[in-house]
């Protein structure tokens, strides 16, 4: 419910900003949630009364300073004190911020009552992609960026969605309370979409709440916003929002992937099929860091490619993958891919750029691994 | 700008007359080397520290530079992500630890002692030893760049459990580095509080001093309360590292937001530190080029006062997006708006100090007006980030950092500068060049302004913090703040000139180098000989 203030301001703001939310390249986006408007309402508000404030006090600034030059033949006044005018302009800001303080309070009200959702999602930050785990469905998977490294480096022309695009987006139906469970594998990161004003930070150790109800189907795109290491700015999010029955059958659908991939886990897979799998693993899991031709980037990320230890020891090499390297930039992939991925990124890891072992790697060997 | 040591220094004449009642003998002062090893001159001190900042303001503009030069266009070109990280931390670290501070510290060493007509600090051995200590921290600090695994990656806040569990093995030194930064902090601010207290001329009432003193007094107390809290974190840091602890690792029992807690509860009134000497400097040269007496002093002093307070309880302003109970981020909220107050004041003073004045335009009031219009726009994106719905749009966005910059660089480097436009004549005893001066102060406020202003649209379109490479839709803003960085950059090579020609000549000043200038160091010749105010002098205060 909103106050009449912010009604007010906002009829306001609205005549003048109209313009300025059309050029939308410079200011918050007005964003596809109510409550992401009422943010957007209560930026705009104070974002005028500070202009109001400066041109009123940069007026008198500047006027004094044109009107009292010495070089026009300005003799100064001998006044240094006035308690009433102290009381004044100590009394009316805080008047003014106690208005702002209202609305703000009940926004922020708001955006804590996650309560009654009717979808929760897990969303797990990670160096350097996201997790996200639909609670309840067995779904679950990775979203990485999927802009070319090539593109990075200008090797090629740079598409639309530079470094906004992932491989796996996070699908949301519209129209329903969607509430997000979020943490973190390792560092701090944070998970931002200014379309739904919705950031948190998530923590390792600790579980964040906060939610979203989306009213415009769409795409929406945001990026990590905390600083989490070498590739903090190569972690974006995309949010496909979706009428409720496409979102129901998407999700019935990925429910049935998730079924299927539970029970590729007991059959004996063949070594063509598992290098297909792990070379797509490998290309938006591995490769940011041991580069898309195995080569690393030594000493912190080793070569792959023509790796003695790897090509004689192919227990180490599971272990490494699924456990990682503590101390070192070498995460444990255990919890980011399931037994399959994992069987299917370790095959092609020793098969290609000329590693040749001739191994493959079931992923039955992978759930026994998992389990000593 | 170091005083000349006078052709008969008083040693000379002791020696010679009987030693009853005379000043205590001394072996003649060394000179070259040793005299600046073993100062213990508040005005050599004084140019020690300056001299300090200034260098390593040109390092710590110049991994700004690297961080403004790869973010000129979209992609990598120059650097790697990782160099990329330590650019951005390092560049912070040193502007903060090792250019704003020192550099206040130096304008508090050089002015306090004349501004209350004492003969030096309370403590001058203290006092070299506290300025010598930064050359010591900071030489090891830049060195972690050379270490393997490369310095300090995780930015200037070094929250856990980046900057433990994941950090470089030079993160070790890097803490080392800092602990004796805060030592060399705590111990000046010791000096300057045992020297205001007790070493005002006969007369000077504590409302009677410049605001200059009243800033750095109460600046000293927020030094001594925070910078032992940050030394506690960087221990438990170098704990968590080194020694097996867990305080910030959750799987330990840790807490990663603990950290940040008793970062911020140092970190914030760290900013205030880093303002309230501008505020007092400030408040010298407006006063003087307007020819009328600073407006409601005693309300200016309150409000610093006020200011100083508040800073204890707004921390978490900066962790409003960590999942803060409800309760803890509406009175984060409330404390933040409220600081804004005290500060409208004091901005509101200084203008009501200009209304009907005489006023001038010579380069230190320059300085001194652009501060009061830079710095209130630093300070309403301040106020727009303090509303705390909104903040989650802003947060960790080039829109937190166009306000921070916004209010450090024409906040306080720009009051730095008019700061020392304003005082090298009683340094130096000539006049700063005044067209070279106008040159750099045009050519900075431009390129300040073009550097950080679009900083606000790009943050509020939603570039993030601490990134090397963006999106298309924001290669515009960053075109153009990358072309107001070189210029501003290049810009400060005049500053350098004009401080370097002023210390070997120029138009001769006289000791009221100003002519509203009305506080005591004025009274003193210009050059300020090295010994000054031996006897207390007659102060006498306006009537009230």
């Amino acid at each position: 419910m909103r106050t009449s203030f912010v009604w007010v301001a906002n009829g306001m703001a609205g005549l003048v900003v109209a313009p300025a939310a059309l050029a939308n390249g410079w200011n918050m986006p007005v964003g596809v949630s109510d409550l992401s408007q009422e943010i957007h309402s209560l930026h705009m508000t104070i974002f005028w009364i500070c202009v109001i404030i400066g041109v009123v006090v940069f007026g008198v600034m500047f006027y004094s300073l044109f009107k009292f030059r010495r070089s026009r033949g300005a003799k100064a006044a001998n006044f240094h004190e006035n308690t009433v005018v102290e009381v004044i302009w100590t009394a009316v800001p805080l008047l003014i911020l106690i208005g702002m303080a209202v609305p703000a309070t009940a926004t922020l009200k708001k955006m804590y009552d996650a309560s009654d959702a009717e979808l929760d999602v897990m969303i797990i930050g990670q160096q350097w992609r996201w997790r996200y785990e639909y609670l309840g469905e067995e779904v679950a998977f990775n979203s990485s960026l999927s802009t070319p490294r090539a593109q990075v480096r200008g090797e090629e022309p740079r598409g639309e969605h530079y470094l906004l695009e992932v491989d796996n987006p996070l699908v949301l139906p519209i129209n329903r309370k969607v509430r997000f469970l979020m943490t973190s594998d390792d560092v701090i990161h944070s998970w931002w979409v200014p379309d739904f004003a919705v950031k948190q930070d998530t923590i390792p150790g600790f579980v964040n709440e906060n939610w979203v109800r989306i009213n415009e189907p769409g795409i929406y795109r945001g990026q990590c916003a905390e600083l989490c290491g070498m590739d903090h700015g190569f972690m974006p999010i995309v949010v496909h929002a979706m009428e409720e029955e496409e979102f129901d059958t998407w999700l019935a659908e990925r429910r049935e992937e998730a079924e299927q991939e539970a029970m590729g886990v007991d059959r004996e897979w063949e070594l063509e099929e598992l290098m297909e799998r792990g070379e797509g693993v490998y290309a938006s899991i591995c490769a940011s860091c041991h580069q898309p031709e195995g080569q690393g980037s030594p000493p912190a990320f080793p070569a792959l490619a023509g790796n003695q230890r790897l090509l004689d020891d192919a227990d180490w090499h599971l272990d490494t993958v699924a456990n990682g390297v503590p101390g070192t930039a070498m995460p444990a992939f255990r919890s980011t891919l399931n037994p399959v991925e994992l069987a299917a990124v370790v095959t092609w890891t020793r098969n290609a750029w000329g590693n040749d072992t001739g191994d493959a790697v079931q992923p039955s060997a992978v759930v026994e691994k998992l389990a000593q | 700008m170091a005083p000349k040591l006078p052709l008969h220094h008083p040693v000379q004449q002791s020696s010679t007359a009987s030693d009853a009642g005379q000043a205590s003998a001394h072996a003649a002062p060394p000179r070259g080397l040793m005299r600046w090893l073993l100062t213990t001159n508040h005005k050599e001190i004084g140019s020690l520290y300056l001299i300090f900042s200034l260098t390593m303001f040109f390092i710590g503009g110049i991994f700004a530079l690297v961080v403004r030069a790869e973010l000129f266009q979209p992609g990598l070109q120059l650097v790697n992500p990782e160099f990329f990280n330590q650019m951005t931390t390092m560049h912070g670290l040193i502007m903060v630890f090792a250019a704003v501070m020192p550099a206040f510290t130096g304008l508090a060493n050089w002015m306090i002692p004349l501004q209350i007509g004492a003969p030096d600090m309370a403590l001058p051995r203290l006092n070299n030893f506290s300025f010598w200590l930064l050359p010591v921290a900071f030489t090891l600090l830049l060195s972690t760049l050379l270490m393997p695994g490369g310095g300090p990656n995780f930015g200037w806040t070094f929250y856990a459990p980046l900057s433990t569990t994941y950090a470089p093995p030079s993160t070790t030194f890097f803490i080392l580095s800092l602990h004796i930064a805060g030592i060399s902090s705590i111990l000046g601010a010791i000096n300057i509080i045992a020297t205001i207290l007790n070493m005002r001329a006969p007369g000077m009432r504590m409302m009677d001093m410049p605001l200059f003193c009243w800033t750095w007094l109460i600046t000293a107390f927020l030094l001594i309360a925070v910078m032992p809290v940050l030394a506690g974190v960087i221990t438990m840091m170098l704990m968590d590292i080194n020694f097996g602890t867990h305080f910030f690792n959750a799987a330990g029992g840790g807490d990663p937001v603990l950290f940040q807690h008793l970062f911020w509860f140092f970190g914030h009134p760290e900013v205030y530190i880093m303002i309230l000497p501008a505020f007092g400097i400030v408040s010298a040269i407006i006063p003087t080029f307007a020819r009328k007496r600073l407006f409601g002093y005693a309300s200016m002093v309150y409000a610093t006062a006020a200011i100083a307070l508040l800073s204890f309880l707004v921390w978490a302003h900066h962790m409003f997006v960590v999942g803060l109970p409800l309760a803890a981020e509406l009175f984060f909220m409330y404390t933040t708006m409220i600081i804004a107050v005290p500060t409208g004041v004091k901005v509101f003073n200084w203008i009501t100090t200009l209304f009907r004045g005489s006023i001038t335009f010579e380069p230190p009031m320059l300085f001194a007006l652009a501060f009061v219009v830079l710095f209130t726009i630093g300070g309403f994106s301040g106020l727009m980030l303090a509303i705390a719905p909104a903040d989650f749009q802003y947060h960790d966005t080039y829109f937190v950092v166009a306000h921070f910059h916004y209010v450090l660089v024409p906040g306080a480097v720009f009051a730095i500068m008019a700061g020392v436009y304003y005082w090298l004549p009683k340094w130096t005893g000539h006049y700063p060049n005044v067209k070279l001066a106008q040159w750099h102060f045009w050519l900075s406020v431009v390129g300040v302004n073009l550097t950080f202003f679009p900083m606000h649209f790009s943050g509020l379109a939603g570039m993030p913090r601490r990134i090397p490479d963006y999106a298309l839709q924001f290669a515009d803003f960053n075109l153009v703040s990358s072309l107001g960085a070189f210029l501003f950059g290049a810009s400060q090579l005049l500053f350098v000139a004009v401080v370097i020609l002023c210390v070997r000549g120029g138009e001769k000043a006289p000791a009221r180098a100003w002519e509203g200038a009305e506080d005591l160091e004025w009274t003193v010749p210009s050059p300020a000989p090295l010994h000054t105010f031996e006897t207390p002098p007659t102060f006498q205060r306006h009537e009230h």
